[in-house]
């Protein structure tokens, strides 16, 4: 009933994968001269969904963006550490950034599809990639990534309709098909169901599950249910240290740290 | 219960089902110890008020479940939460079937004091003693959380097992020297094993009060030294069968 | 456990009474202020009111003092002549030779054809008063109508032809018949001879298509916008040429991939600065650099658009970033996140949901700088200019101008031109600004 974990109160990662598609050793991230992440080591597995909770603030979005550089974006924006993407650092001169994005999609909190066609919004990360050779083999994508994404039934007579017209839990499952279209190796989401409804959420959540079999999942979530439901491995921030990871199961039914135990049973003043 | 949540409320419920454990808890003992005095009396009436007792027990229960059920659904409880009420969900079975565990001792007894007395009725009263006090302090530490009680209490089980042995042993003796004796020693071996199924009881909630505190169950094996099965009493035949 | 009551948590309330009285309080309190409030909102809205209504009485008497003056010239009043075209006066070796139809004395034959009219004045000075009373854009309709068709030489063509302003200002009525001769610039005499010709149904009001056609001209019947017309779009479009693409890669440099330090806070209240220089230093600037220094032809569109243009960027400039700011940062989260550079992020994605807020700003800064007079007035562009201008390095001038300079011309009709201009101008403002507007509705909001 209880699965045992021989890790220690540290909270590293020391799990069971082999390679793991990221691996993250004392990330910390200043934001001018505030530091929101301390020493975060974690790692992300293949065929793994990996939840991040913790409370507002805590940094788990702030690490999230660090695994595509997101957080480039920011002005005074510094990381340090090293974040490991099949053994490279995402942070070192030869990656360019553009290449690791299409490496690492990302799926935002509200649903933002470009407002342009459904065709358009899929059909938009291959063509800057250049990845398809002609129009058919386009298409080809765009359907298999709507399919991948379970989107394909509900809008395939309307491709060339704006995205921006479906509902929202469509548009968020469009976000993830543009997302997939590329082929990256890992999908990041920040909180992606925060915006929809309880049965567009477990639509997305049976979607996340689908993905798992082909890439590796990093969720951030507020909701711990959630967590629960669809990750394998989960990681508690607060303060802007990891405080705890571990299988989920492990997390929810015996969490070894105070914290950890305090925030998901809601004791949290 | 160290810090409060957020929600009060989810407190003030956690209290309840505590309060309504310790309620069942504290029946089930009465229950025990009355079941053990009559049988020690012979106390035909006692005995079948007992019974009559055992209904409310079983409304208690029905109550757990229902508040716990309800509390799964509403407050989806993780972690500690989860194991508290769970556990509790466990226990107040455990209870009750101690509680009905009682009620037969109880009605065995209407059927021993029909009969002479047998001399070894002394010693199945001694091992309820030991049963009531395994009872007793399991449910304290329960309601106090004490891993180290429940640790006692569990590494009880195996004198309890060991006096359970010695009854059985005895019991089978005498049934051989005298027929006559067969069917009051028959209804005495039956109590003996109702009490020894509520220290086998009395010990599973301390697993759960391990598993509430720690999060675990107890890795070690179980102690057992109820050897009833494996005893064969030399002479004809018979053994042990549960 | 179940002490719902909202009292009862309420510590040191000493009960449900004391609750009720607090209530009672509470309620009455607030009916006793409640009538000042509404008082109060009442006033309130009624100030709203009066402000608007401020403006738009203000407004109204702007607009209907300029359509009075303005709207009687649109009209013109004509007299019907009929011109016998005798080929000695015009072509007398007969070879319809262009250089000799052009070079005729056609005023001559306007005279003949008034002689006509009136065989009884014949003293010298009465004749030049009669001959007075007809614009001499009458001689320019016969020989542009003979030199279009030299066939018609030697036949007698019905014409007609504007009367000089001052006689058109009469038929308006706005001259006094009462005053007294010397006060007023009709003769007695003029007025009789207006009068028989009332009479004999030879004075007609016409539409007066001069006014959209010609160029300025000393002669106020003869005067039109047109030169103006085509000197303002011809500044207008270099100008939009000019600043459009250098406000848009100004604010897209600036919103999208500049650094926040510093440097760019700096431009930034520089450019905010700009926009609120007094025009006339932009003029002063032209004159020094562009005229002075770059030798830009004086007069021309071309000089007045580098100084629209200085004029116009900070306010483009500014609606653009606004624009662009207005974007989600979704958005652009999106495009970066499937691997978009970031120009292509802002290429594909941002600008094109700026476009309407950029060209909006843009449309508003045009048509500020349509209306501008100021700067143009020191770069000379402020000339007496009778030609339509064909090119941007013709000397022009624009609408503004042109109504400035009517407004102070003593001529009555003159001021009445110049109102019919503002009305024109501010009918190609309305268009701009309601463009602006459908640009602004068409496009809102839509992500």
């Amino acid at each position: 009933m209880i699965a045992m974990q021989a890790t220690t109160g540290r909270a590293t990662d020391a799990a069971a994968s082999p390679v793991p598609a990221f691996m993250t050793r004392d990330v910390c991230v200043f934001y001018g001269q505030k530091q929101a992440l301390t020493n975060v080591s974690l790692d992300i597995h293949r065929n793994q969904v990996t939840s991040l909770i913790g409370p507002s603030g805590c940094g788990k979005s702030t690490y999230l963006r660090c695994l595509n550089r997101m957080n480039d974006i920011i002005d005074g924006c510094r990381v340090t550490g090293s974040i490991l993407l099949d053994g490279q650092d995402i942070y070192a001169g030869s990656m360019d950034v553009v290449h690791l994005r299409a490496r690492v999609g990302m799926v935002f909190q509200k649903p933002n599809p470009f407002p342009k066609s459904i065709f358009e919004n899929v059909a938009y990360g291959p063509r800057i990639h250049g990845i398809a050779k002609d129009k058919t083999e386009l298409e080809a994508i765009v359907h298999n990534s709507l399919e991948k994404a379970g989107l394909l039934a509900e809008v395939k007579d309307r491709m060339d309709q704006p995205g921006t017209g479906l509902s929202g839990g469509q548009q968020q499952r469009l976000c993830i098909a543009r997302a997939i279209a590329v082929q990256p190796e890992v999908i990041l989401m920040d909180e992606p169901c925060s915006a929809l409804d309880p049965i567009a959420t477990a639509r997305i959540e049976e979607l996340i599950d689908e993905l798992r079999e082909h890439f590796a999942i990093v969720i951030v979530t507020h909701s711990m249910q959630q967590a629960a439901r669809v990750s394998q491995r989960t990681g508690f921030f607060h303060l802007g240290i990891l405080v705890e990871t571990g299988d989920t199961e492990q997390i929810f039914t015996n969490p070894r740290d105070k914290r950890t135990q305090d925030y998901i049973t809601g004791r949290f003043g | 219960m160290g810090s409060e949540h957020t929600v009060k409320s989810f407190d003030e419920e956690l209290r309840r089902l505590d309060n309504m454990l310790a309620e069942m808890g504290g029946l089930a003992e009465v229950q025990l110890q009355s079941a053990l005095e009559a049988l020690i009396r012979r106390d035909t009436e006692k005995a079948a008020e007992i019974v009559a007792n055992d209904r409310r027990l079983d409304h208690l229960e029905a109550e757990v479940d229902q508040h716990t059920i309800a509390m799964l659904a509403r407050r989806q409880p993780m972690a500690k939460d989860l194991r508290e009420i769970v556990g509790a969900l466990k226990v107040a079975s455990m209870i009750e079937r101690i509680g009905d565990y009682a009620k037969n001792v109880a009605k065995r007894t209407a059927a021993i004091a029909e009969m002479p007395p047998v001399p070894s009725a002394q010693t199945v009263v001694r091992l309820g003693g030991l049963a009531q006090q395994m009872v007793k302090d399991v449910l304290d530490a329960y309601l106090s959380r004490d891993l180290d009680q429940a640790k006692s209490v569990r590494a009880r089980d195996r004198e309890l097992d060991a006096l359970y042995t010695s009854i059985f042993r005895e019991l089978l003796t005498y049934m051989m020297e005298d027929p006559r004796n067969i069917s009051a020693c028959t209804h005495l071996l039956f109590v003996a094993k109702h009490i020894e199924r509520i220290g086998d009881h009395a010990t599973n909630i301390a697993e759960i009060v391990h598993f509430l505190v720690t999060g675990e169950m107890p890795a070690d094996e179980r102690p057992r030294q109820d050897e009833s099965e494996m005893t064969i009493v030399t002479a004809h035949t018979t053994g042990g069968e549960n | 456990m179940s002490n719902s009551a909202n009292g009862a948590a309420l510590p040191g309330a000493g009960g449900l009474g004391s609750i009720f009285d607090a209530r009672q309080q509470v309620s009455e309190a607030v009916s006793a202020g409640l009538k000042r409030r509404y008082a109060r909102e009442r006033r309130f809205r009624l100030y709203g009111m009066l402000a608007t209504l401020f403006a738009v009485v203000v407004l109204g008497i702007l607009l209907f003092t300029i359509i009075r003056t303005g709207l009687p010239a649109f009209t013109q009043t004509m007299i019907k002549l009929s011109v016998t075209l005798y080929p000695q006066e015009i072509d007398p070796k007969g070879d319809r030779d262009p250089q000799t139809l052009s070079s005729a004395d056609y005023q001559r034959l306007v005279r003949d054809a008034l002689d006509d009219y009136f065989p009884d004045v014949t003293s010298r000075n009465d004749r030049r008063e009669l001959f007075a009373m007809i614009s001499p854009g009458a001689t320019y309709v016969i020989r542009s109508m003979v030199m279009a068709d030299p066939s018609l030489i030697g036949k007698r063509i019905e014409i007609e032809v504007p009367l000089k302003d001052d006689i058109d200002q009469f038929a308006k009525g706005k001259i006094d018949r009462e005053a007294d001769q010397a006060n007023r610039r009709v003769s007695d005499k003029q007025i009789g001879w207006y009068q028989r010709l009332v009479d004999r149904d030879l004075i007609v009001s016409r539409f007066n298509t001069t006014l959209f056609t010609a160029g300025d001209s000393r002669s106020p019947e003869l005067a039109g916008i047109w030169g103006a017309v085509v000197g303002s779009f011809w500044t207008m479009t270099l100008t939009l040429l000019m600043s459009f693409p250098l406000a848009v890669g100004a604010a897209v440099y600036l919103e999208e991939f500049a650094p926040k330090n510093r440097w760019t806070d700096v431009i930034e209240v520089n450019i905010n600065n700009l926009a609120a220089v007094p025009s006339i230093v932009f003029g002063l600037l032209g004159l020094a650099v562009f005229i002075g220094f770059f030798g830009v032809p004086r007069s021309s569109p071309m000089v007045g658009a580098l100084v629209l243009t200085l004029m116009t960027l900070p306010i483009i400039i500014i609606a653009s970033r606004a624009a662009l700011k207005s974007v989600p940062p979704s958005i652009r989260e999106a495009a970066l996140g499937v691997g978009a550079s970031k120009m292509q992020a802002t290429l594909h994605h941002v600008l094109p949901l700026a476009m309407p807020g950029m060209l909006t700003g843009t449309i508003l800064g045009m048509a500020h700088a349509l209306g501008e007079t100021a700067p143009l007035l020191m770069i000379g562009m402020v000339a007496f200019i009778v030609d339509i201008p064909s090119g941007p390095l013709n000397s022009a001038t624009v609408m503004p101008v042109q109504i400035y300079l009517w407004s102070d011309a003593p001529e009555r009709a003159f001021i009445e031109r110049a109102s019919a201009a503002i009305m024109v101008l501010l009918g190609f403002l309305t268009v701009m600004n309601l463009l602006a507007v459908a640009l602004r509705k068409r496009f809102e909001k839509r992500w």
